[in-house]
Order: structure tokens, then sequence, then C-alpha cells
């Protein structure tokens, strides 16, 4: 696939619409097309980060782990983007991520991700919505699952 | 070290200066002569004194002595003739008289230059023990000094500002006794001639020898500062190198510019006072020397005129005079040097005498004695404060058994690193008694502490040399063996041995083998690599070594077996590839077809470079390469090609700033050449890509080099074109010229490749692009094969030849920690100091090495400073620090259960 064909794709990315086609272009040359077979994994739990991946095609199952073994908590496909919190944290990863089809991917690396940003005010907009969506997501699984506890006379308090 | 230069110089060159005087007092005779002839050629055979009658003769060379009058009766003579000489005629007696004035200036040349010579030889014989001796006093810093002091300053000190003294040790004492002879020599000259015009020129000299040096003192004293302000420039410079990384974390560019331009200002204003007073003394001095021309045509004339001296003499006082001049100036020159000097010396002795210098007895290398060290460790109110008297360590007092393995803890910056320092005896207290089975450590030699006290500390210097040698350099404390020395010439070597003891400098030889096998358990050099692989693995550092070696080369010829198992390795790996499991992980070379994943050059060379000639930065100026290109009509195509990555290039980067890693990264193009290769397309967008000059073609064609279409993905590749590459790639080999033969070893499936890394040679192609975890599947691959042939240890010995740089800077930061580690346990110490020494690795490294090393140190003492409070339950013994004081000691089951400190740090850790 030539570089214009990835940029064909990458404006399809929700993530990326409205952004200029010459930044674009910018971010795949700067990235790296990986493909992984069904069963590998594009990150793993508790490794260091230094680059979030774009799933250009095929579909990856996000698994965590909190002690009880590997748990699916939810699924990503096509302009689905992964692995950012690491390269805006710097933290290990949160979660493993493992193909569940082939799946063919950009690596975008943290250079790469936080010029994106720079050049594009508009994606970290984009950005923060998904995270405060991720974080209501989040407040509201864990009020649930709170409400759930003290039903069952488990919560302490 | 001697307080002036002068009584230093003397104390180590006396008997060379006083050879060199006595030379000079018997060259002083022979000047007067060469003053005095001028006088006899004037007044004899030009004037014709003496030649009155047309054959009178003079005597040449007739030598006699007079007879003082009391033994004129004993002799019966008044004149005892020793050579009767040569009777000459008027026109021989003038030709001879010349003659014999040029062999005067002819044998005061050759005095002249003997003297320099001896001189040369003396102040290079104490320059280079000054700078051996101040390189010893580094030696003996003691460590708190070593802290403070800049690096570059010291070093610039013993390389730089020491070298004017070598040039002035010569002079020291010959020049004021050579020149003052010379101008004493010359002013009695003329006294003899004409008292008076005597009593003028030496009026005029006096004038010049004291009213000069006092206008020039002025000029030093600003010449002292210049060199202050010189010297802290370059220690600043140093500073600013040192810290780029904060400049730019910071945005303090403009600061240090403008800090730097304060400094330049400063010795500016400094150098440019210096000339102004220079040229100033300069034309007074000038002026001084034209008076006395003056006084001697116009007083000397008149006294010839009147009769009271003959013209001879007055052509012989001018002759003097004009002699006089250049010892005067270069005596004023000689004392000017003189207080330079003794500022300079004073300034460099000053940095090189610390309080607290190690005494030179406790680095006597004879010191040694085989008895480990053994019994307690005793710590009396031991204390250490830092040169403004803050307590690092404040009344310290332990006792335990050396054998024993102790851990200390404490909070941080409690002083258990200083702690640390003070038990190897990096570091003396300043109050207090550390003592070892009775022994003061603070009075043990190095020799004892540096052998059997082992330290390893968390920013463990490495040194620019290959990983085996960094690990054996704790093992070389003398030579152990006789030099081997290989077809020297005898006479060289024995000159090179008086030279040795003639400046006072090491008396050890360094092509001896220093190693000493016996402390790391070895037998001698064939096995002492067992030992160092040992030590690596006990800090897990073997691995890494391993991996560096597969990174290395070796040269085809030194190693025929190892090369000739790679070459194995690099089938049975191809086969591997076969499998399934393995495609599309390797693309491996072909010569018959075009690697996708190379680079276009790689692929037209289809070799590495050797050198220069072929390197792919000059590569388009290649006469050869650029008749390839010619010949296989490829040289337009790569133009089209560059011009369309020159597009790219400027389309996705000009919007980035300079200095932007992406640059580096993924341009073709470096930030500052954007602006050319626009311009190159301007151009082009006038005239056809045929027409552009010649050097932008070749711009153009040279961006074409790196591109890989698997990588690059631009889309410019196409099957057609990578067919007339590969024919290029068949004339480039098929023609290469033999003056070319060198740079360049190709690819060949049947041969190891000398350039090229062990790892290329074993996978013999490129990394296929866009699989994942490529890198990993291909190590584990290389990892089986190796296995497979044994080859584990070969490239393990490979990687020690690896070269860490700098401070170890082309290793990791956790490899440097590693490394430095295994160094200090490689000698197996009767005792191991280990400071916070592998900080930088994860936890369960941290734990599996302290496991390692415990093992290691079994039966003998092991101290252990910071990590996680936890490990000390490991430990014989935990000594808890806080606040520079030791607040607990015993065994961890009585002071985890005591409600004291351990258990709090416990808690927070």
């Amino acid at each position: 696939m030539q570089l214009n064909d990835e940029v064909e794709l990458l404006r399809k990315v929700a993530l990326l619409a409205g952004i200029e086609p010459a930044k674009l272009k910018l971010l795949a040359f700067t990235s790296q097309r990986i493909n992984f077979d069904s069963g590998q994994s594009l990150m793993r739990q508790g490794e260091i980060g230094d680059a979030a991946y774009l799933i250009l095609s095929g579909e990856a199952d996000i698994l965590v782990d909190a002690g009880g073994g590997p748990v699916r908590v939810a699924s990503v496909g096509r302009n689905g983007f992964v692995g950012e919190m690491a390269i805006l944290r710097d933290e290990p990863r949160t979660a493993t991520v493992t193909a569940i089809t082939d799946v063919s991917t950009l690596k975008i690396t943290k250079e790469s991700f936080f010029q994106l940003i720079e050049d594009s005010p508009k994606i970290a907009i984009e950005l923060m919505r998904i995270l405060a969506k991720r974080l209501e997501t989040t407040t509201i699984d864990l009020t649930g699952a709170r409400a759930r506890l003290r039903a069952a006379g488990m919560e302490e308090n | 070290m001697e307080p002036s230069i002068f009584r230093y110089i003397w104390r180590y060159s006396r008997s060379s200066q006083l050879v060199v005087l006595a030379l000079v007092a018997a060259s002083l005779p022979f000047y007067f002569l060469m003053l005095d002839l001028p006088r006899a050629i004037v007044n004899g055979p030009i004037q014709g004194a003496g030649f009155e009658s047309p054959d009178a003769t003079a005597v040449f060379l007739g030598f006699s002595l007079s007879i003082p009058g009391f033994l004129q009766e004993m002799f019966g003579t008044a004149k005892w003739t020793l050579f009767e000489g040569f009777k000459l005629v008027r026109e021989s007696y003038l030709l001879a008289l010349s003659c014999g004035l040029l062999t005067l200036v002819a044998i005061n040349g050759i005095f002249k230059l003997q003297i320099n010579t001896l001189k040369g030889r003396m102040g290079e014989r104490v320059l280079r023990r000054l700078r051996y001796q101040l390189f010893d006093r580094i030696l003996r810093f003691p460590s708190s000094h070593v802290r403070k002091v800049r690096q570059a300053e010291v070093a610039s000190m013993v390389k730089d500002e020491v070298e004017p003294l070598g040039g002035f040790i010569g002079d020291a004492f010959v020049q004021p006794a050579f020149l003052g002879g010379q101008a004493i020599t010359a002013l009695v000259f003329i006294m003899i001639q004409n008292l008076w015009l005597g009593l003028v020129a030496g009026a005029i000299v006096l004038v010049q020898a004291f009213i000069i040096p006092m206008l020039r003192r002025r000029i030093l004293e600003l010449g002292r500062q210049r060199q202050l302000a010189a010297r802290h420039l370059a220690g600043r410079v140093g500073e600013v190198v040192e810290g780029a990384l904060e400049i730019h974390a910071h945005d303090t560019s403009h600061y240090e510019r403008a800090e730097i331009t304060g400094r330049l200002g400063h010795i500016f204003r400094l150098r440019f006072e210096i000339y102004r007073r220079k040229f100033r003394v300069k034309f007074l001095n000038n002026i001084l020397a034209q008076i006395t021309p003056f006084i001697f045509y116009s007083v000397g004339g008149y006294f010839a005129i009147k009769g009271r001296m003959d013209i001879g003499q007055l052509v012989a006082a001018l002759v003097a005079y004009k002699e006089l001049p250049t010892p005067v100036k270069e005596l004023i020159d000689w004392d000017q040097q003189r207080l330079d000097v003794q500022i300079k010396y004073e300034s460099i002795i000053s940095q090189f005498n610390p309080e607290g210098m190690i005494a030179p007895e406790l680095q006597d290398p004879d010191l040694y004695d085989d008895t480990p060290l053994e019994g307690m460790l005793t710590a009396i109110r031991v204390t250490l404060a830092d040169e403004i008297g803050v307590k690092l360590l404040d009344g310290v007092s332990f006792a335990f058994d050396v054998r024993s393995h102790v851990a200390i803890i404490g909070p941080v910056n409690a002083g258990q690193e200083y702690l640390g320092l003070v038990l190897a005896r990096l570091a003396i207290p300043s109050g207090g008694k550390l003592s070892l089975g009775g022994r003061d450590m603070a009075l043990m030699p190095e020799a004892i502490t540096g052998r059997r006290i082992s330290y390893a500390g968390n920013d463990s210097v490495l040194f620019a040399r290959s990983v085996r040698e960094n690990m054996l350099y704790g093992l070389m404390h003398r030579p152990l063996t006789e030099p081997v020395i290989k077809d020297e010439n005898p006479k060289h070597e024995a000159m090179e041995r008086r030279e040795i003891m003639r400046s006072g400098n090491s008396r050890f030889d360094l092509r001896a083998d220093w190693i000493d096998y016996a402390a790391a358990g070895a037998q001698g050099p064939y096995d002492i690599e067992n030992q160092i692989s040992a030590a690596l693995d006990t800090v897990m550092m073997g691995e890494d070594v391993y991996n560096l070696g597969l990174r290395g080369s070796i040269n085809a010829d030194e190693h025929s077996l190892l090369t000739e198992n790679i070459l194995q390795a690099r089938k049975v790996l191809l086969e591997m590839l076969q499998l399934p499991e393995y495609a599309a992980l390797v693309e491996p070379f072909d010569p018959e077809r075009y690697n996708q994943n190379a680079t276009l050059s790689e692929n037209l060379l289809f070799g590495t470079a050797v050198g220069g000639a072929f390197a792919t930065a000059g590569l388009m100026d290649n006469d050869y390469f650029q008749s390839v290109m010619e010949q296989t009509g490829l040289t337009p195509v790569l133009i089209r090609m560059g011009h369309s990555i020159a597009e790219t290039m400027i389309e996705l980067f000009s919007g980035i700033a300079p200095g932007h890693p992406f640059f580096d990264q993924f341009s073709f193009i470096a930030a500052d050449e954007l602006q050319d290769y626009q311009e190159i397309l301007n151009r082009a967008a006038r005239l056809d890509l045929e027409f552009l000059p010649l050097h932008d073609r070749r711009r153009l064609a040279a961006l074409t080099l790196d591109y890989s279409e698997a990588r690059h993905r631009l889309g410019l590749m196409d099957k057609a074109l990578e067919q007339r590459i590969l024919t290029a790639r068949r004339v480039f080999a098929a023609g290469l010229p033999d003056s070319y033969r060198g740079a360049i070893e190709f690819y060949d499936p049947a041969k190891y490749n000398s350039a090229a890394t062990l790892l290329d040679n074993i996978l013999f192609g490129r990394v296929i692009y866009g699989q994942a975890e490529a890198q990993s599947r291909i190590g584990e691959l290389i990892n089986g094969v190796v296995e497979q042939l044994n080859l584990r240890w070969e490239i393990f010995r490979v990687g020690l030849n690896f070269n860490v740089g700098a401070r170890g800077r082309f290793l990791t930061s956790i490899q440097r920690q590693k490394l430095a580690l295994a160094k200090a346990i490689l000698k197996r110490p009767d005792l191991l100091v280990v400071s916070d020494a592998i900080s930088l690795l994860d936890l369960s490294s941290q734990q599996q090495i302290m496991h390692n090393i415990k093992q290691h140190c079994q039966g003998r003492g092991l101290i252990w400073i910071g990590g996680q409070p936890d490990i000390c339950k490991n430990f014989d013994q935990v000594l808890v620090i806080e606040d520079g004081k030791i607040v607990e000691q015993g065994k961890y089951e009585d002071l985890s259960r005591n409600g004291g400190h351990l258990p709090q740090l416990l808690a927070v850790g």
C-alpha cells in the first residue's frame, strides 16, 4: 500500500477528520504500517509503551488483568485508536490488546503523536472528548458496581 | 611543591644548568674577540696602521704571553712567544682578519646552538616532570576535592597552561647569564674604547632595564586576569556542553549566549588594555634605542675629529653598540616572562595543593601483603564534614565482623552513600576513627584497600575502552611480568629508560602484563575470560554482552573458525526461514534479486562500504559510481526520482521547526538544506531536468540512495526500474577498478563480510517492514541457531571487545551500572561495598542480583546500601541510618519487632 492510499484511509478515521491532507501525509510518513496476525498482541499490560496504534482494518480485544487472569473489557475495530494513554502519561500499559482477526495498524510514535497535536488543536479537542467519554463510562460503571456491591452487603463502610 | 618556580627548576635540573652555565662562560671570550676584530680590521689593513711601507707585513695568529716584571729576569724576556704566527702583507692580512671574523661568528653560532639544544632538553625534562607531578597530585586528591574541581580546567592546566613554563625552564638561569654576559662584555668593550661613550651606553641600558619592566608590571597583572578569565570561559563552555539538555529543556540558550557575551566582553577589555600598554612600552623602547646612535655619531664623531679616539675604535664601539640592544631587550623579555611564569606557576600550584591530599606513602605499591582482611570493622564516633562544615556523617559508631553481610538502610539522603565511601576508604573521616582488625583504616595503604576492598557506587565511571579492559581495570595494580619489548632498538630503549629516570616519571612499564589473574581466581590470560563471564552473569549482564557481540564485527582473516561457524549459522537460519511460521520475516540478500526492504544504494552496491569512497554521503560524487550510472543509463531516472522525493519532503517538512527529531529520523533532506532544495525545484520548474546544473542534478539523484519502497511507500519503484538497478549492480561489480577493491565488501552468500556485524552476517538479508514483533521473533530464531551451533561463547567474546565509549556512553545507563558492579566483584574482594549501585534496574532484577552477589560473597564481607528496605532481612546485620547518625544496629529479627526505626522504614518502603 502506498502512502497516498494510507492518507485516504486516515481521512476516514473519526479522530482525524477535518485535518488537512498534508498533515495526514506527514503522520502516515512518520508512522510505520504494522500487521498483526490473529492472536498476536499489539501491546501487553504492564509494559512500557512508546506508541499508539490506529487500527486500519481487523478487530482486536482489550483485556485487563486485575489479578485474576485477563478479562475482556471491550473490543476495537476499524478506526479504533488504542494505546494513547501510555504515550500521554509515560506509564506502563493498562491493558492488553490482542488481535482476534488479522489486524493492520498504523503505529504512531510518541513524537509523531505530539507533533500532530501541536499542529492541530482540533485533535487535542477530539482527544479530550474521547477521554471525557471514557471517564463518563468508567464513572457510570463504577457507580453501578458500587451499587451492586452495596446491594450484596459487601462494601465496607 | 616548591613555592617558587626558580627553586623548582633548580632542584630538578641543577647539574644540567651548571653544564650550560659553564658553556656560557666559555663562550664569552670569543664574543669579546668578535667585537674587537672590527677595530683591528679598520685600523690595520684598511687605514694602514703598521703598513706605512709597501712591503710591510703583520703577524697573524701570533700568540705570546706577557711575563710580569718580577719574573722577567728569570725568563730573560718580557714576552713568551708560544706561536710565531704568519707574516702577511696588507691585502692578505685584511682577508685573513675578515676570515677570522667569519670564523668567530661561526664559533659563537655553534656555542649558541649547543646552549640552546641543551636548554631545550633540560626544559622538556623538567616540563615532563612537572606534568607528571601534577598528574600524580590529581591521583592523590581527596575525594571531596575531586567532586569540586572542574575536570576541563584541571585537564587544561596539565595540558596547556604548563606549556609556557616548559619554554621558560631552560631559560630560567641560562638566559640571564648568557645575555647578561654578552651585554656586560659589550659594555666593557665600549668602555675600553672610550669611557664616556661606555658610560652613556650604560646609562641608557639602565634606563631601559628599569623603567620598561616597571611599565610592564601592570601588563602582567592584566595578563594574569586574562588567563583567569579565559580559564573560567573554558570551564563555562564545558559546563554548557555538559548541560545542553538542561538548556533546551528550559529554553535558556539566550541566557547562556548573554552570559558568554559578558565573559567575552571582559576578556576583550583585558586584551585591548594589554595591547594598548604593550605598544606604548614598545614606543618608548624604540625612542631610547634610537637616542644612543645619535649620541655615538655626534659625540663619538667629535672625539674622532679631535683625535681622542681613532676611527677603528669608533667603528668597533658602534658595532658593539649595535649588538647591545638585542641582549638587553631579550633580558627585559626574560624578566617579563619570569614574572609571568611565576604567576602562572603559583596559580597552577595552588590548584594542585588541596587540603587533605593523600600522602604518597599510602600509595606505595610495595606495601601490599597477602593476608586477607579479618577481624572487626569498628567505627568510633566517625564524622565526615563537607568543605563548608556540614556534617554528612555525625558521630557514627558501630562494630561488626568484616566477613559478615551487612545492610545499611535509611530514608533518602540520610548519609548512607557517605558511609559507603568511608567504609571503602574512599573518603577519610574528618573526625573519629574507623578501624579494621585493629588497624586504623585512615593509615591503610591503597595497595591493600584498593585490592582487598571493592566499591561500586551508582555513578561509577567507565573508561573509553572495551568491556574486557573495563572489567580487568580493577586487577591492574602493578606490572606482574617483565615487559614484552618487540623489535625495539636497544639504544632507543636505554635512552627512554634514562629519560624516565631523569624526569622522575613512573618506573612501571605499560607494556608489561599488569593483570592480577590470581586475584580473580584465574590461572592466566587463557582462562580469565571464564571469570569475567561469571562476574557478568552474577550481575545479569552476560546476555547484554552477548548482544553487543552480535552487533560487533570481526576481521575474517583473524577469526577464520568463527567466520566459518557464522556462515554455517547463516545457512541454518536460511533453512528455518523457509518454514511457514517464519515466512515473511526476513528478505535474504540474493545477487539475482532486488531486495525490497533494503535501500536503493544497498541494492546497487550490493555490499558494505569500507571507508569513505562508497559511503552514502559522497556516493554520487564518486567517479566510478558516476560512470556506472552513466553507462547503465540510470542517471536521468535517479534525477527524476530524486525530484519527486524532494517535492514530497518539502511538502511534508517545510512546516516543521528545524531541530525537530523528525528531520533526523524521517526526512531525506536536513532542515538547513530544505531551502537549497526548494531553489533547485524552482530552477527545475523553469528548465528541463537534464539542463539543470550538474551540481543540482547530483544533489537530486543523491536523495534516492536511502530510498526503500517498503519503508517509504512513495510509489517510486517499479519492476522495470528494479531490473535496471540489478543490471547496474552487475556492471558495478564487474568493472570495479583495483584501486577501489578495498573500498567495498560485496554481499556474497558463501563469504563472510568483515565490514558487517555478526548479526548482519547471520541474517544476510533485511528484516521485512511492517511485521509485528519481527525483531523479537528474529532474535529468538537467531538465539536458537547460535545455541544449536554452540557459538554463544565466541560471540560473547566478541562482545567483550565492544568499546563502551567515553564514560560508557555507548551502553545504556542500566548496562553501565551492571558493568561497574561486575568490575567490582571480579577481583573477589574481602569486603565489597555496594552503594546504590543497581538503582536503575527494576525491582525483580535488583532482588536477583542481590541474591547472586550474596552468593558470590559467601565467606567474605558485603555491605549493601540502598534498595528497598525489606531486603535487609537477608543480611546478618542491619544498620539503620538517619540524618547522618546510626540509630539502630542489630539482627533483622530483633529490629523488626522492637517498634523502633526499622519497622517504620519497612512500613513506608
